[in-house]
């Protein structure tokens, strides 16, 4: 019998806390696949999110390291300037930062860093229990916007692929999903030429990922798969945002 | 070969000197001098200076540094230091040594930029959330820093806790002679913890995110023997014209040069004062004090700031001395002169009707 397709081995077997339907599972395998793949086990460090994705450690059989809510691309640039010759990348959930990190994020973006960032945008808070981040979608329902998020209230959806692409410091943004096979093939991709990216010493890499989340936006996960489509990406096109020819 | 520097120069090259090889830091002034310094002295040396975009930015770069196994070394004053708390309490957490250089000035809120004690609770309670300490080492002068740096980051090491050095924007900022003859280096230790990448060794993680709060209270607990370890083997202090004294100073840092100049003033009075000078703010010389207070009666605390180590000093004395106070809050330094006639009142006072009694 032919093996078509296996659990990748840097995957520990564990079980993922996430809910059904939840697409932080296909990422977290995507990045392990990449990683393998490239034979990076040895030298990949990650810097873990406070959020749904603060437990891949007990997932990830590579090094990690836990920062603070929103200060993932400060870790991974101290990180990074102590070793240049590692592959390090920071999982970032929207409101890590989109939000609370901005600032770390945009300026290691705009230095430069010669990190990747796996930014996963879902449009809630999910771990808190599905309050509204800054990519939550205008008149969309969350915990903290209950009649719906009102921009005269609560601004607008932040798009951050838009926003990093005119820093200079910047070198590849791609924004993908994970809603259904074909998408997951591009999304697995883009890791990988981020990553690669970051080995060629080409500067600050950034693939953001629209990923459902079901259960706090009160969907099955197919229909939550379909709102990506249909819905999600209309605020947050598909496509790579920058691209600079290293 | 003695030069003369300011003290946030000095600092920077006691630190080069101590291995530190990362420093990341925003200006605010009084510390300025020492960026600067890191930014010009770092390249030359093989280290890496950022200047971050926030305090809060360097204090996480500093702990991705000690992650990847690096010394490294951040600063600020009063309102950063406020903005690194969050990172020192992560530090404490994961266990990474790092060393934080507060360079105090006047507040609360914006204050001023001149030399004050103010932060003394913040350094020496913790200042962030959770249940922890950090070292606090209370340097007096520019010399004295070439002794004080590498302290810290061997204490850092050692421990695998964050080391703060707490000066004033005085000792930042003046300059005086200062040799590096005598700085030793601090030996390198075992940092297998480290993430390097997992070649040649199981995938390691460096978290505090701890659910199960029985394994939380028993990280809890492993951090609090380290903290009493501490307490008992890295206490440091200086006494100064204490043998004979019948009433001890308590100052330290800046506060206490100023002591010193008042004591000497005293003496030639025929004043019996001393001092005792603490070089760690925590661990606190509590035995030192109770050791005094067998035949000292009298203590007289001075510190610029409205009264903050005078409760470790209450702590340490449990009622067995007769505690004096005289603090100046703000941003105020002041003169030898002044400190001087307050303690002779207090002096006076408590010797009126014969030999002072014990409390």
């Amino acid at each position: 019998m032919k093996t078509v397709y296996a659990r990748p081995k840097l995957l520990k077997e564990a079980h993922f806390h996430y809910c059904p339907g939840c697409g932080h599972g296909i990422i977290n395998r995507l990045l392990m696949e990449v990683i393998e793949e490239m034979d990076l086990q040895g030298d990949a460090i990650c810097v873990a999110p406070a959020g749904c994705g603060m437990l891949l450690y007990n997932y990830f059989e590579i090094d990690v390291v836990e920062a603070a809510h929103g200060r993932g691309a400060a870790v991974a640039t101290g990180i990074k300037r102590v070793r240049p010759q590692n592959l390090v990348f920071s999982y970032q959930g929207d409101g890590d930062l989109a939000a609370i990190g901005t600032a770390e994020g945009f300026h290691a973006a705009n230095r430069g860093e010669n990190i990747t960032v796996i930014f996963v945008n879902n449009g809630v808070y999910g771990m808190t229990g599905g309050q509204m981040a800054p990519t939550t979608l205008l008149d969309q329902v969350t915990t903290t916007t209950p009649t719906g998020r009102d921009a005269g209230l609560a601004g607008h959806p932040v798009r951050i692929c838009e926003v990093f692409s005119v820093l200079d410091g910047t070198s590849y943004l791609e924004r993908v999903a994970v809603n259904k096979p074909a998408a997951v093939v591009k999304a697995r991709k883009a890791i990988t030429k981020a990553f690669q990216r970051q080995i060629d010493g080409a500067g600050f890499s950034l693939v953001e990922i629209l990923s459902p989340c079901p259960v706090n936006w009160k969907m099955g996960p197919l229909e939550a798969c379909q709102w990506i489509d249909e819905v999600m990406v209309k605020q947050f096109p598909l496509g790579v945002f920058k691209e600079v020819p290293c | 070969m003695r030069r003369l520097m300011s003290g946030n120069a000095a600092l920077g090259e006691a630190a080069v000197l101590s291995g530190c090889t990362h420093y990341f830091g925003y200006p605010i002034t009084p510390q300025n001098e020492l960026t600067e310094y890191m930014a010009r002295r770092m390249p030359g040396a093989g280290g890496v200076f950022i200047q971050s975009e926030s305090e809060i930015a360097a204090i996480n770069m500093v702990l991705g540094a000690s992650v990847a196994g690096a010394r490294s070394m951040t600063s600020s004053s009063g309102p950063g230091m406020s903005l690194k708390q969050e990172g020192i309490s992560y530090l404490v957490a994961d266990e990474l040594p790092a060393v934080i250089v507060n360079m105090m000035r006047g507040g609360p809120g914006m204050g001023n930029i001149s030399a004050a004690q103010s932060d003394y609770f913040q350094a020496t309670r913790g200042g962030g959330h959770g249940d922890y300490r950090t070292v606090v080492l209370a340097p007096g002068s520019v010399q004295e820093l070439t002794e004080v740096v590498p302290l810290a980051f061997d204490l850092a090491d050692k421990y695998r806790n964050p080391v703060i050095i707490l000066g004033d924007g005085m000792l930042g900022q003046m300059m005086e002679p200062v040799d590096f003859d005598g700085l030793v280096r601090p030996p390198d230790y075992d940092k297998s913890w480290a993430l390097t990448g997992a070649r040649g060794r199981p995938a390691q993680a460096i978290y505090s995110l701890i659910f199960d709060t029985k394994l939380q209270e028993e990280h809890n607990w492993k951090l609090q023997r380290k903290f009493r370890l501490i307490e008992q083997n890295e206490v440091r202090y200086e006494t100064y014209l204490a043998d004979d004294a019948e009433m001890i100073v308590v100052a330290y840092g800046i506060g206490a040069r100023v002591a010193k100049g008042a004591i000497k003033r005293l003496r030639q009075e025929d004043l019996k004062v001393g001092m005792i000078r603490p070089i760690t703010l925590w661990p606190f010389p509590t035995k030192a004090l109770q050791e005094m207070a067998k035949t000292v009666s009298d203590f007289f605390v001075f510190e610029m700031s409205a009264g903050q180590m005078v409760e470790d000093v209450r702590l340490a004395l449990e009622g067995k001395g007769h505690i004096h106070f005289y603090g100046r809050p703000g941003g105020v330094i002041p003169m030898p002169v002044e400190l001087y006639r307050i303690i002779s009142r207090h002096y006076y006072q408590a010797h009126a009707g014969g030999k002072r009694k014990k409390p």
